[in-house]
């Protein structure tokens, strides 16, 4: 690996269900990335492009552009992919029914499930893998340099093939993911990083499809996570259904139009539904107004009281497993000495109540953290972990995460029942040991079964693996003695290894999981090598510039078309013609540096041009406004109405 | 489980293959991490074999090391060296939970000291406690009578009815557990003592003791466990 990247920045994402972020530190402090719009928050959707290129990678947006496809062309675009991450086709059939997935028809039982994007199919790994790439060239943007080493956050309560589907979708996306960290954890780390605090936290992470119940021990430096528990199908996108199916049956039985097989005006609908719940937080009421593909319209008030009734028993889903934690850390709701917010659906105040009463916060004169914004303290956190990791700062060199396994590591024994091997909250990396032995004369394979979760049956549990353990010397029954050694890592994934003691023969495993990308399967999806992460960059670069010259040439050929044109001296304009001439000759070679240069002398001698037709502009359109107001409408315009587009490297 | 050896053996470091102790994270020549030492869980915090550990100092000790060790400070060296990382930590982690809490602790020790412990998997338990002769002596008749009125409280869950006497008396029984399993708990800390310091003959004695002490918490831990469940139900 090149030297660069060693030392490269790594990064910390949140790739949320609703929106993702990116982050870094800078210097002692925690920063969100933005991207071009100059938004923090991208969100989590990913449209197909109309027309593809032949032959070559599909063209996707993400983000803000994807989202306002959405309403235009539904059936190219996808969100909320998160739901559908490490899962089976069994397991996700309650998400088809409530999301517009469409699953591709061609799909068999154990395979991963593949979504159908206008004509093509894509898993979700490699959905998570164009935000995660949209992510890192943002971060590349701002930095001016590649980016390869991340840190991606996940729930807590994610098992084992949800966690290895976030980090293919990373290596898809070029970037090798140093550590999956749990979002509440992450979020401990954010509060916990300007004060050297000693105490026992709850993180209570609502977020748009999962809920997350952390409680940490806070001491010296080390965030020592106690229990967690949560809820991998819990979140802001079951209040939004809620209020979905209200609008959708009630202009079914109002208007007689079923506004499900129309599916541009669902998402209107879901639109709705969400303005309409983000209102509630702060007004007593919120209203639907939509007009429907018949021409009537659909309107309708709906109160904050109406509301909480409505989402009362979603919201009463996170007291089990707070209470739970609480037990498994073996302390009351009254030793916390404070509860953490995260999650946007924590801004509502229903949530906020339920924290309250669950904690007891007000009883003993106390409130929920809510300092650092809730969509954003997940990334952050990411970000003091990423800077952890990286080894070189002194703001976080005597900070340690110690986190837990969410889930109880099983394997199946006779009859069908769950032999516990490693117990949930245990601090990862853990491991077991168990011995294994054959039950027929001359057996040569022995069956393992490998399951995650609570019950007391394999099968209610969450199948991991399946493997044999292939090639044992034929003994008799009973004889052979297999030791088996199942481990944990660091980001919550299981790796298995066994030997044959009697023989002293390295047994020959298979390990094969039940759902799951296998590694060829992955190699395949890769949208970007980091291994070639220079060249890539380099390259990338040098195609900005150019369009970048393309954009500052073709706005000096119009020049002369402007009335200020003609006020330029001429030597001015025969400035601006010699630069133009140079930009354009050294714009076809490969040059980054020199059509860099060429592009700033051309930005640099059509300055005073520039200046002149602002003023026009100006006076023209904004009479009546000083000049500072409307030096600030234009600064915050994505597209300020500066004639030429200003170089934006250094 | 794990090997047990008296003393460190020598043995060179994967990295500048100078011969070190086995017991040391570190090679005292080149400083790389190597893999997991030999020896106990308590060996892993530099402590005797004893039952009875100071708590507090024991986590400091689990947090110096994990500062050393954990992944996060190797997340960017080479494969070797995270391999042994992760080893070192995992085993660090699994020493940690088992000392830390007094049951596995106990188990533990005992089984390193070669006493045969019966059930050891959660998903077991219950069905040990139906086989009549793990019952102790002493409690057959309370246990059959609970169990009695634990079927009946389900039965009459089933209906839909309440029966305020029986519920009044599986309390009542509840409570007695509880008192039990404390009783339990004083006795097994005085067995602890005794072990920790004894000579061979008196730790030999006292092992049977603590063997049986623990089936009889288990059992009652069970039983409070069913009646808990059937009146929370």
């Amino acid at each position: 690996m090149a030297e660069s990247t060693l030392n490269g920045r790594v990064v910390g994402i949140d790739l949320g269900t609703t929106n993702s972020l990116v982050a870094y530190m800078q210097g002692d402090t925690p920063v969100v990335i933005p991207g071009v719009d100059g938004l923090n928050l991208v969100p989590s959707v990913v449209a197909l492009d109309p027309i593809p290129v032949e032959g070559g990678r599909p063209s996707v947006t993400v983000g803000n552009t994807a989202r306002k496809a959405l309403i235009e062309t539904p059936e190219r675009v996808i969100y909320s992919v998160k739901r559908l991450m490490g899962r089976g086709l069994e397991e996700i059939q309650d998400e088809l029914k409530l999301f517009p997935f469409r699953l591709a028809d061609d799909v068999e039982a154990g395979e991963v499930p593949r979504i159908r994007l206008g004509e093509m199919k894509f898993t979700p790994p490699e959905i998570s893998a164009y935000i995660l790439r949209q992510l890192k060239r943002n971060a590349e943007r701002f930095f001016g340099s590649p980016v390869t080493q991340a840190v991606i956050t996940v729930p807590a309560y994610f098992n084992d093939a949800q966690r290895q589907a976030t980090k293919d979708a990373g290596r898809m996306a070029g970037l090798e993911v140093l550590r999956l960290v749990n979002e509440p954890t992450a979020a401990a780390l954010a509060y916990g990083l300007d004060r050297a605090k000693v105490g026992t936290i709850a993180v209570y992470d609502l977020g748009g499809g999962t809920f997350d119940i952390s409680i940490l021990k806070l001491r010296d430096g080390i965030f020592e996570v106690q229990s967690t528990n949560g809820d991998t199908h819990l979140g802001g996108d079951d209040i939004d259904n809620l209020l979905l199916t209200i609008g959708l049956d009630e202009i079914h039985a109002e208007h007689g139009v079923d506004l499900r097989r129309h599916p541009a005006a669902v998402q209107a609908l879901r639109k709705a539904a969400i303005d309409a719940k983000i209102a509630l937080s702060t007004q007593q009421e919120a209203y639907f107004d939509i007009e429907l593909p018949n021409g009537d319209r659909y309107q309708r008030e709906i109160s904050r009281a109406g509301f909480e009734l409505l989402i009362e028993p979603v919201l009463e889903r996170t007291a089990g497993p707070c209470k739970q934690a609480l037990a498994d850390a073996g302390i009351t709701p009254q030793q916390i000495d404070e509860v953490v917010l995260v999650g946007g659906s924590t801004r509502i105040p229903a949530v906020r109540q339920l924290v309250d009463d669950l904690f007891h916060l007000a009883a003993r004169g106390k409130k929920p953290q809510i300092e650092l914004n809730p969509d954003e303290v997940v990334a952050l956190g990411a970000a003091v972990q990423a800077d952890i990791l990286a080894g070189a700062s002194k703001s976080t060199e005597e900070m340690l995460l110690l986190d837990v396994t969410p889930l109880s590591l099983g394997i199946e024994a006779l009859g069908g029942t769950v032999a516990r091997i490693i117990q949930r909250n245990s601090t990862i990396p853990a491991s077991a040991t168990e011995h294994f032995t054959t039950g027929v004369e001359g057996q040569t394979n022995v069956a393992i079964h490998v399951v995650q979760g609570e019950r007391e049956l394999a099968k209610d549990c969450r199948s991991l693996a399946r493997f044999d353990l292939r090639g044992i010397p034929p003994m008799s029954a009973g004889l052979p003695r297999i030791e088996v050694r199942f481990l944990i890592d660091a980001d919550g994934i299981l790796q298995v290894t066994a030997r044959e003691q009697r023989s002293g023969q390295q047994a020959n495993i298979e390990v094969k999981p039940t759902y799951g990308l296998t590694d060829e399967q992955v190699e395949s999806m890769i949208l970007d090598s980091f291994d070639n992460a220079e060249e890539d960059f380099a390259a990338r670069l040098l195609i900005e510039a150019r369009n970048e010259a393309e954009t500052i040439l073709a706005a000096v050929d119009r020049a002369p078309e402007n009335p200020a044109w003609e006020r330029l001296s001429g030597e001015e304009q025969a400035a601006i013609a010699s630069a133009r001439d140079r930009l354009a000759a050294v714009n076809l070679g490969e040059n980054l540096s020199a059509i860099r240069e060429a592009t700033l002398a051309l930005d640099h001698a059509t300055r005073r041009f520039a200046e002149l037709m602002m003023d026009a502009a100006v006076t023209t359109a904004i009479r009546g406004k000083t000049m500072d107001a409307a030096g600030e409408d234009m600064g915050h315009e994505v597209t300020a109405p500066h004639p030429m587009a200003a170089a934006e490297f250094k | 489980m794990l090997k047990v050896i008296d003393t460190a053996v020598p043995i060179a470091c994967w990295s500048c293959s100078i011969g070190h102790n086995d017991s040391t994270l570190f090679c005292p020549h080149c400083s790389k991490i190597q893999p997991p030492p030999g020896g106990d869980y308590f060996q892993v915090f530099g402590l005797e074999r004893a039952f009875q550990v100071d708590l507090a100092a024991l986590e400091h000790e689990f947090h110096r090391l994990s500062r050393k060790v954990h992944p996060d400070r190797f997340a960017r060296a080479g494969e070797i060296e995270r391999q042994w990382s992760l080893a070192d930590t995992a085993l660090l982690n699994d020493a940690y939970r088992t000392l830390k809490e007094p049951l596995n602790r106990t188990e533990y020790l005992l089984k390193l000291e070669g006493a045969e412990i019966g059930e050891e998997h959660a998903g077991k338990d219950r069905k040990g406690q139906k086989d009549p002769s793990r019952v102790p002596a002493d409690l057959l008749e309370e246990v059959f009578e609970l169990n009695m009125q634990l079927e009946e409280m389900r039965m009459a869950r089933k209906m839909g009815a309440t029966d305020p006497d029986l519920q009044a008396s599986l309390e009542q029984a509840k409570r007695k557990f509880d008192g039990l399993l404390v009783e339990v708990d004083q006795s097994l800390r005085r067995q602890w003592q005794v072990w920790d310091e004894g000579d061979a003959a008196a730790r030999h004695s006292v092992q049977k003791t603590m063997v049986a002490l623990l089936d009889r918490r288990r059992y009652l831990n069970n039983l409070v466990r069913d009646v808990t469940e059937t009146l929370g139900a």
